[in-house]
């Protein structure tokens, strides 16, 4: 009878390095300690609404996504340039990926990140996203063509 | 797609480590989360610390593993729980300054919240026994209004959340027995010899 939460230190302690990951994936390594900070302080916000039986992981890479939008959508113009820089200025082959990563649309960016830092099922991260799996599927098929034929 | 794209997104960050600090350290001093804790390296072993934002709320003998103890918090009181040193210092300091002789009354905030009223008045009567002293359970029963109350008054004192600071190892069974004492009674020796020596 597994039904009372676990302290939220937990949460912070197993799924920290992954949310930033995420967010580092999705806004780069700039802003994400912004979005990581919002994202942490949100869900701790909410946390005694969440149910116990959920998966805290796919709750908090959730609500990390929902802050790189947010941050996303606040500083388009930054963004462009920081991508430029990154994909022109690759000094190791781990930069060369970011820079790819990066390049690739939102959508599929999300769903790259969801799928190989968060490890997250199709539903959850069609759910994250919120679009279909059918289109979560396709997200990331095509941001994973797109960066097979980059690197 | 194994290679260079799995290993690039999920190499180490240990910004995240920091960050995760930062967070917690954060949500404790601006109260939102609605525990704090760390833990201290006493004479007497670790113990837990647990402060909430109206002052001390638990410290215990961490004789149990440290998620136990936390996992009970969260179940009776709220999940909203981080770790953080930086929210106990004023505490840790008192507790350094109480083993090395020199600190004989605390003086941080305490929270009584969770305790029923007749546990808080037996608690504030065993706060009110001097260092270096001693009382009974019929003394602090009395003290507590009820003298009758012995047996109430020890188990008050057994289920004291606040050990050190509320200083149920200063209080013995009549006649000069030693009585019991949740953290064991080698700890209680401990304390009173230390209060002994140091007595002003």
């Amino acid at each position: 009878m597994t039904t009372t939460l676990p302290p939220f230190q937990d949460l912070l302690d197993r799924h920290g390095e992954d949310v930033w990951r995420s967010l580092r994936a999705m806004v780069g390594v700039q802003a994400a300690e912004d979005c990581f900070q919002e994202t942490f302080l949100a869900a701790l916000r909410a946390y005694p609404r969440l149910r116990a039986d959920s998966s805290p992981r796919a709750w908090l890479l959730t609500i990390a996504h929902n802050k790189a939008i947010d941050h996303l959508r606040a500083s388009k113009r930054e963004r462009v340039q920081e991508i430029e820089a990154a994909a022109e200025d690759p000094s190791t082959p781990d930069d060369a990926v970011w820079g790819a990563v990066a390049a690739l649309a939102p959508r599929q960016r999300a769903a790259v990140a969801l799928r190989y830092i968060g490890d997250l099922s199709h539903r959850e991260i069609a759910a994250a996203i919120g679009c279909s799996e059918e289109a979560s599927r396709r997200s990331l098929h095509d941001g994973l063509q797109t960066l097979r034929s980059q690197l | 797609m194994n290679d260079p794209l799995s290993r690039a997104l999920r190499a180490p960050a240990p910004q995240a480590r920091a960050a995760a600090r930062r967070f917690a350290d954060r949500a404790a001093a601006e109260h939102e989360a609605d525990f704090a804790y760390t833990t201290f390296s006493s004479p007497l072993g670790e113990l837990l610390l647990v402060a909430s934002r109206r002052g001390l709320a638990q410290m215990h003998y961490l004789d149990d593993p440290l998620e136990q103890a936390l996992e009970t918090l969260a179940r009776k009181r709220s999940p909203r729980i981080v770790e953080s040193a930086g929210a106990l210092d004023r505490w840790r300091r008192e507790l350094d300054e109480y083993f090395s002789g020199v600190r004989h009354r605390f003086e941080a905030q305490l929270d009584w919240e969770a305790l029923t009223s007749f546990q808080r008045a037996v608690l504030r009567a065993t706060v009110a026994i001097p260092y270096g002293a001693t009382s009974t359970y019929t003394g602090v029963a009395t003290a507590a209004g009820n003298p009758r109350a012995q047996r109430a008054a020890g188990n008050a004192l057994g289920a004291n959340p606040l050990a050190i600071v509320i200083p149920c190892h200063r209080v013995l069974r009549s006649g000069g027995a030693f009585g019991g004492y949740t953290g064991g009674l080698h700890r209680k020796h401990y304390l009173l010899e230390l209060e002994e020596l140091n007595r002003p």
